[in-house]
C-alpha cells in the first residue's frame, strides 16, 4: 500500500459537502436529502436510526441541518451556532475497511494525512432518547474534533445485527479547519469566485440571531406545553395503530418542543429528567415497533 | 528451543485499556502454556494504540510425553473386577497391564498408559481462538455480521511459531504472518517469523514504537528537550503520559504556543483545558513558576513540513477551548456566590438525605458550632460553609468537576476585590477584556456581587476564600489538611454531616464497596483532628450532627427563598417531605404529619407558576384544585379522610424501626468505624495501634487523648513495671473471673480495711489509693505518663500479695475482702485502659 496522498482543498464550504457525496455515492450510499423534520443531530433521520435496525443491509448519506435552540448565540460567537450542519453516513453492515473509507473522504477534501495528526480518540456514543449506544472513536484533526465515528450496538434499547458502522462529519467545524477560518461567519459558502460569492455569514447571520431571541426570550412556554402534550399522545396513537414512521416523526417533534422549552430555562433538573423519559419511551416504542415490523417483513 | 510470536491487531483500542490488556493477554497465554505442560523462556508483552503482542521463547516444539499409570484390582481378583479395570483404562486384554508387586498387598496390576506429547502448533491453535473468544475487555463490541467480540474491530492475526504460521481461524479471520505499519507513515504489510524481524521491521519500516516502555521514555525525553531548547519547563503528569503512549504509534512532540492574554485565566483552569479536552502537557517559566504561553503536545507523525501545520492547527484548538474557559469564568465571577448558593436546592446530595442545599443548611449550622472549639469565629465558620458548595452551580465546575472548590475560592476572592477589601493589583487599571465586551452583568447585580463581603476584612475573606476550597480536604491519606481555623470547622462539619447522613440511611461501607468514599471522609476527620490538635468529644458532636440532620426543618428555607426558586418545583418539594418524613420516622416518635401537609399546601398555594399545577395534578394525591392552604387542607381531608398524614407516612411504614434504639445502634457504630480509621491511620503512621481498642473500650472519644494515652501506655507496656503489672492484673483478673462463676456473683465494691490481716494486703490496698488518687489527679491533667508512673509504683505491692497472701480463704468474708482487693487493681488500672483488650 503506498502512502495516501490529498486532493487539492475544496473552493467553498458547498464544495466540501459536494466532495463528500461523490465520494459517498460512489461507495455505493443512496445520498439522501435532509428529514425535513426538526432534529439536533443527523443520526435522528430515520435513514440512521430507524434502519440501523433490523435484518437489511442498507447504505446511505445526507446532510441533516440539525437544531440544538439552546447552542444558540445570536451569532455573536465564532464557534458556536443553534442551526448547523452535519454529514452523516451509515453503512449496514460496516464494511471491514470502514476506516479506510472515511480517512479517504479526508483526503477527499483536501487533508494530507502527511501533514496532519489524525487520530481516533476513544469516544463512546449513546443516544439515550432513542435507546441507542455504540462503540468509537471522536476523529481528532490536529487536535480538533472533526467527525464521531461509531460502530452501532444497540438502538431502540435493542441490540443491532448486522452492526452499521456511522460517521457524523460537523460541517461548520471541518470547513473551518479546512479553510483556516476563525470565525464561522467568514467561510465561503459558495466559491468565492463566482459572480455572487456568498459567506456563510451573508446565510445563515440574521437567521441566527432570530432564531436565538425565539429560543431564549421569545418562545412560548405555555403553548410549547401544549404542543408537547399533544405531540406525545399523537405518536402513542399511531404506535398503536402501528405506524412506527408517523409516531417516531412525533416523537422527534416532542423532543424538538422540549429543547424549546429547555433553552426558555423554564425546566428545572427534576422536571427535566421527567421531559426526557417521556421522549425516549417515544422514540423508543417507536424504534421497537418498527425492529419487529423489519423483522416480519424479512421473514 | 523456539519461539512463538502472536499479535492482535485491530483499530484503535482505547488508551487507557491497553496496559491491562497487554498484561492479561500475557497472563492468558502463559497459563495456557502451563496447564498444557509446557515450559517455557523469556515473555515480551507490547502493546499500543492498534495492537497487542506477546512473544515467548525457549519453547520446546512438542510438549513432553507423559506416561499416566492407573491401578488396577490384585492379581486373581474376580473376573468382574478385571473387566471393569480393562474397560476404565482402555484395555483390550489384561495381559496389555503390567503386574507389580507390593509387601503387603501382593501383586496386582497397572495399567500403563503413554501419552506421546503434542506438537506445540496444534496447542497454541487451540489456546489462542480459546484466549481470544473469552478475553475480558471493560467495554467490547460486535462489528460487521460477526459475533466475535473485541474492543474495536479486530483485523488481522500474526501468529508464528518456530518461523512458521500457526493455522486457525476464529469467527472467519485467518491467522496469518503478516502485519501492517503506522496507517501512513508505513503501512507495510509487513511478513514476520520472529520478534526481532516484528520488531525491525515495525520500528525501521513500519513508523511503530512496539514497547509501552519505550514510547513513554521517547515521549518524556522529547517533552524535556522541547521545553529547555526554549527555556522553559515541562508540568510533569504521569496520568497524561501514560494516556499520551496509549495514543500513538510514532510519538512526535511538538511545543505549540498560545495567546498569552489566556494567562490571567488560573492556572487550574488552563492546565485541565489543555488535560482534560486536548490531553496537552502544561509548561512553565522555571524562573517565575508561572504558567508560560505554551503547551506540549504529542503527535503521532512526522509530518513534512516539520509539524508547522499540527501546531497551528491545536493552537487554534486550544484558543476556543480556552475561550469557552473564559466565558465561564467571566459569567461565573459575576454571579455572586450566594445567587450561585440559592440554586443549590436543584441539586440532590442523596435523595434520602436532601438535596445540596439541604446539606449546606446542616453543614452550617454543625460548623457554627464546632467553630469555638477549633479557634474559629462562629460566624466566619457558618458564612463559609453556605458558600463552600456554592461553585457547584458554577459554569467552570459544570465543565471540570474536578475544580470544585478551587474555584469557590476565586470566585470569593473576587468578591473581595471587588469590595475593595482585598487589593488588586489589574483592576486599578482597565477593566477586563471580557467585562468592556458586556458579559452578560448588569450593574445592579454587580452592586449585589459583594453581598457577603459586608463589613468583613481582608483577613476574613481570605479565611472564607481558602475554606471552601479547603473544605473537601483531605482526599486521602496523602492529601494536604485544612489547618486554618474556618476551613477545619467546616471540613470537619461538611464529612461529619456526611457520615452521620449516611448511617442514619443505613448505608454504610460493606466490603470493598464504598461508592460514596465514606472511609476516606472518616480518615479525613481523624487526620484534620490528630494534625490539628482539635479537642471534640466524639460522640457528642456526632449526636449534635443527627439532631441536626433530623432537627432542621425544611420550611425555614422555604421562607429564605423567593417564591421563583424555592416553589417552582412542586415535586421537588414532595422529595423533602419524603426525606423529612423518613428521617421523622426513623428517629423520632413524633407525629408531625400534619404540619408537612400544611407546608405542601402552602407551597402549592403560593407557588404561581402554571405548570406546577400540572405536576400536582399528576402526584397521586389531588389538591391543586386548592388555591388557598386552609382550602388544600381542607380539600386533603375531604378526599383523605381519617388521617391524612397516614398518606404520606405509608411509603416508610415497612421501614419503621425501633426508633431511638436505632440512633444509639448507629452512633456506637459510627464510633467504631472511627476508631478503624483510627487504627488503620496509626498503624500507617507506624505507631502502636493495637492498643486503640483498650482506651477506645473506656469510652474515650476525643481522638487527641485517644492517641496520647496510647502512646503513653504504649511505652509503659514496655518497661518492666509495666509488663509486670499487665501481668498482676491478669493474675488478678483470672481469679476474679473464676471465683465470680464459682459464686454467681460478682465482686464489685471496695474492700473492708477492718478486716486486713497481713501486712501485704494493707500494703497494697494503701498503694491502690494514693496511686490511684495520683493518676486521678495526672488524667485530670492530661499527663498520661504520670498517670502511667503513678501505676507503675503499683508493682511491688501487688507482686507481694501475690505471693504471700492466699486469696481463697477459708473464712468466707476474707475470701470475699480478698476477692475486693482484686477488683481494686483492676478498677486502678482500668483508669488508663481496658487492659482485658490488650493482646497478651
Amino acid at each position: 500500500m503506498s502512502a495516501p496522498t490529498a486532493r487539492e482543498k475544496p473552493a467553498s464550504f458547498q464544495d466540501l459537502i459536494l466532495r463528500l457525496q461523490a465520494y459517498w455515492a460512489a461507495q455505493g450510499c443512496a445520498i439522501l436529502q435532509p428529514y425535513d423534520m426538526e432534529v439536533g443531530a443527523g443520526t435522528l433521520h430515520p435513514a440512521t436510526v430507524l434502519r440501523a435496525l433490523g435484518p437489511k443491509d442498507w447504505r446511505a448519506a445526507y446532510v441533516q441541518p440539525s437544531r440544538r435552540p439552546a447552542d444558540g448565540r445570536y451569532g455573536e460567537n465564532p464557534n458556536r451556532l443553534g442551526h448547523y450542519y452535519q454529514y452523516q453516513v451509515i453503512l449496514k453492515p460496516n464494511p471491514a475497511n470502514l476506516q479506510d473509507l472515511y480517512l479517504n473522504s479526508l483526503y477527499e477534501i483536501g487533508i494530507d494525512p502527511m501533514v496532519h495528526d489524525i487520530r481516533f480518540v476513544e469516544d463512546d456514543w449513546e443516544n439515550p432518547t432513542v435507546g441507542a449506544w455504540g462503540l468509537g472513536w471522536e476523529v481528532w484533526c490536529d487536535g480538533m474534533e472533526v467527525s464521531q465515528y461509531t460502530y452501532f450496538q444497540q438502538v431502540g434499547g435493542l441490540d443491532v445485527f448486522p452492526v452499521s458502522g456511522e460517521l457524523t462529519y460537523g460541517l461548520e467545524r471541518l470547513a473551518m479547519y479546512v479553510f483556516g477560518v476563525d470565525n464561522v461567519y467568514d467561510l465561503p459558502f459558495n466559491d468565492p469566485a463566482s459572480a455572487v460569492p456568498l459567506s456563510y455569514g451573508d446565510v445563515f447571520l440574521q437567521n441566527e440571531r432570530e432564531q436565538s431571541a425565539f429560543n431564549f426570550e421569545l418562545a412560548d412556554v405555555e403553548m410549547l406545553q401544549t404542543w408537547f402534550t399533544g405531540c406525545e399522545s399523537q405518536s402513542k396513537a399511531l404506535r398503536e395503530a402501528g405506524k412506527p414512521l408517523p409516531a417516531y416523526d412525533y416523537a422527534l417533534k416532542a423532543s424538538h418542543v422540549f429543547n424549546l422549552i429547555d433553552a426558555r430555562g423554564a425546566i428545572s433538573p427534576t422536571e427535566r429528567q421527567a421531559f426526557i423519559a417521556r421522549v425516549r419511551d417515544l422514540a423508543r416504542g417507536a424504534a421497537e415497533l418498527w425492529a419487529k415490523q423489519e423483522e416480519e417483513r424479512a421473514a | 528451543m523456539a519461539e512463538l510470536l502472536l499479535e492482535l491487531f485491530s483499530e484503535e483500542i482505547p488508551a487507557r485499556m491497553q496496559a491491562k490488556a497487554e498484561s492479561d493477554l500475557r497472563d492468558a497465554l502463559t497459563r495456557g502454556l502451563t496447564e498444557a505442560g509446557v515450559e517455557f523462556g523469556e515473555v515480551t508483552a507490547l502493546s499500543g494504540p492498534r495492537r497487542l503482542a506477546i512473544a515467548i521463547d525457549g519453547l520446546p516444539e512438542k510438549s513432553a510425553d507423559v506416561s499416566e499409570e492407573k491401578k488396577g484390582p490384585k492379581v486373581g481378583a474376580p473376573e468382574q473386577a478385571v473387566q471393569g479395570f480393562l474397560r476404565g483404562a482402555g484395555l483390550t486384554s489384561i495381559d496389555q497391564a503390567e503386574v507389580r508387586s507390593d509387601p503387603k498387598k501382593g501383586d496386582f496390576y497397572v495399567a500403563v498408559r503413554e501419552i506421546p506429547g503434542r506438537p506445540l502448533e496444534d496447542i497454541i491453535a487451540e489456546l489462542v481462538p480459546q484466549i481470544v473468544r473469552g478475553f475480558h475487555w471493560p467495554k467490547s463490541m460486535r462489528w460487521g455480521r460477526g459475533e466475535l467480540r473485541w474492543v474495536r474491530p479486530l483485523q488481522r492475526i500474526v501468529c508464528v511459531f518456530n518461523g512458521k504460521t500457526v493455522e486457525f481461524e476464529i469467527d472467519g479471520l485467518k491467522s496469518g504472518n503478516e502485519t501492517e505499519g503506522h496507517r501512513v507513515q508505513g503501512r507495510g504489510p509487513f511478513t514476520v517469523s520472529s520478534l526481532d524481524e516484528y520488531r525491525t521491521k515495525l520500528q525501521q519500516e513500519g513508523s511503530v514504537v512496539l514497547s509501552r516502555e519505550d514510547r513513554r521514555l521517547l515521549i518524556e525525553e522529547q517533552a524535556h528537550k522541547v521545553c529547555a531548547e526554549a527555556g522553559l519547563e515541562l508540568v510533569e503528569d504521569k496520568g497524561l503520559l501514560e494516556e499520551v503512549t496509549g495514543l500513538a504509534e510514532w510519538p512526535v512532540v511538538i511545543l505549540g504556543d498560545m495567546d498569552p492574554a489566556f494567562l490571567d485565566l488560573p492556572g487550574e483552569v488552563i492546565q485541565l483545558s489543555m488535560r482534560t479536552h486536548q490531553k496537552y502537557f502544561a509548561v512553565r517559566d522555571p524562573k517565575t513558576g508561572n504558567l508560560a504561553p505554551h503547551f506540549v503536545v504529542v503527535a503521532n507523525i512526522e509530518a513534512k513540513d516539520g509539524g508547522k501545520a499540527i501546531a497551528a492547527g491545536n493552537r487554534k484548538v486550544l484558543s476556543a477551548r480556552l475561550d469557552d474557559a473564559r466565558f465561564f469564568w467571566d459569567n461565573d465571577r459575576n454571579t455572586p456566590l450566594e445567587k450561585m448558593a440559592g440554586k443549590l436546592s436543584t441539586i440532590d446530595f442523596k435523595k434520602e438525605l436532601g438535596t445540596i442545599a439541604d446539606k449546606v443548611e446542616r453543614v452550617a449550622a454543625l460548623a457554627r458550632e464546632l467553630a469555638p472549639k477549633v479557634g474559629a469565629d462562629p460566624d466566619l465558620a457558618e458564612k463559609a460553609a453556605r458558600l463552600a458548595k456554592a461553585d457547584l452551580v458554577s459554569e467552570m465546575v459544570f465543565e471540570f468537576p474536578e475544580l470544585q472548590g478551587v474555584m469557590g475560592r476565586y470566585y470569593a476572592l473576587e468578591a473581595g476585590k471587588r469590595a475593595g477589601v482585598i487589593p488588586d493589583a489589574k483592576r486599578s487599571g482597565t477593566q477586563s477584556a471580557a467585562e468592556e465586551s458586556g458579559a452578560r452583568t448588569s450593574s445592579d447585580e454587580l452592586s449585589g456581587m459583594t453581598g457577603f463581603v459586608d463589613r468583613l476584612d481582608e483577613a476574613s475573606v481570605r479565611a472564607i476564600a481558602d475554606a471552601i476550597a479547603m473544605h473537601y480536604k483531605p482526599q486521602g491519606p496523602s492529601d494536604e489538611v485544612p489547618t486554618e481555623p474556618v476551613s477545619i470547622a467546616v471540613a470537619l462539619a461538611d464529612k461529619l454531616d456526611t457520615l452521620v447522613g449516611f448511617w442514619a440511611i443505613d448505608e454504610k461501607p460493606t466490603g470493598s464497596k464504598d461508592p460514596f468514599a465514606l472511609r476516606r471522609a472518616a480518615l479525613g476527620v481523624v487526620r484534620i483532628i490528630l494534625e490539628n490538635e482539635v479537642r471534640l468529644n466524639l460522640q457528642d458532636d456526632i449526636l449534635k450532627t443527627f439532631n441536626i440532620l433530623i432537627s432542621i426543618p425544611f420550611a425555614d428555607y422555604i421562607s429564605s427563598r423567593s417564591s421563583e426558586t424555592a416553589l417552582s418545583d412542586v415535586e421537588h418539594l414532595i422529595r423533602r417531605h419524603e426525606f423529612k418524613f423518613k428521617l421523622v420516622h426513623d428517629f423520632l416518635s413524633n407525629e408531625n404529619g400534619q404540619f408537612d401537609v400544611m407546608e405542601l399546601a402552602k407551597a402549592v398555594h403560593l407557588s404561581d407558576v402554571p405548570q406546577n399545577y400540572d405536576y400536582v395534578r399528576q402526584l397521586p394525591i389531588d389538591i391543586s384544585a386548592a388555591n388557598h392552604p386552609d382550602e388544600a387542607w381542607a380539600f386533603i381531608h375531604r378526599n383523605h379522610p381519617g388521617e391524612p398524614k397516614k398518606y404520606f407516612l405509608e411509603d416508610n411504614e415497612g421501614a419503621q424501626l425501633n426508633l431511638a434504639g436505632r440512633t444509639e445502634v448507629q452512633r456506637t457504630d459510627l464510633l467504631a468505624f472511627f476508631a478503624d480509621r483510627l487504627k488503620q491511620y496509626l498503624r500507617d503512621a507506624g505507631a502502636r495501634y493495637d492498643l486503640i481498642d483498650a482506651v477506645f473500650a473506656l469510652g474515650e472519644d476525643d481522638l487527641v487523648l485517644i492517641v496520647k494515652r496510647v502512646e503513653a501506655l504504649g511505652a509503659f507496656l514496655e518497661t518492666e513495671d509495666g509488663a509486670n503489672l499487665q501481668a498482676g492484673y491478669k493474675r488478678a483478673v483470672n481469679i476474679l473471673r473464676a471465683e465470680e462463676k464459682k459464686d454467681g456473683a460478682e465482686f464489685a465494691g471496695t474492700p473492708d480495711t477492718s478486716l486486713f490481716e497481713q501486712d501485704e494486703e494493707k500494703a497494697l490496698y494503701a498503694a491502690i489509693e494514693a496511686s490511684s488518687a495520683e493518676a486521678d489527679a495526672a488524667l485530670k491533667a492530661e499527663d498520661f505518663e504520670r498517670a502511667m508512673a503513678a501505676l507503675a509504683a503499683l508493682r511491688a505491692p501487688v507482686d507481694a500479695f501475690f505471693e504471700h497472701i492466699q486469696v481463697n480463704a477459708e473464712k468466707p468474708e476474707l475470701r470475699q475482702n480478698r476477692l475486693l482487693i482484686l477488683n481494686s487493681i483492676r478498677d486502678a488500672l482500668q483508669r488508663v485502659a481496658d487492659f482485658s483488650k490488650l493482646a497478651a
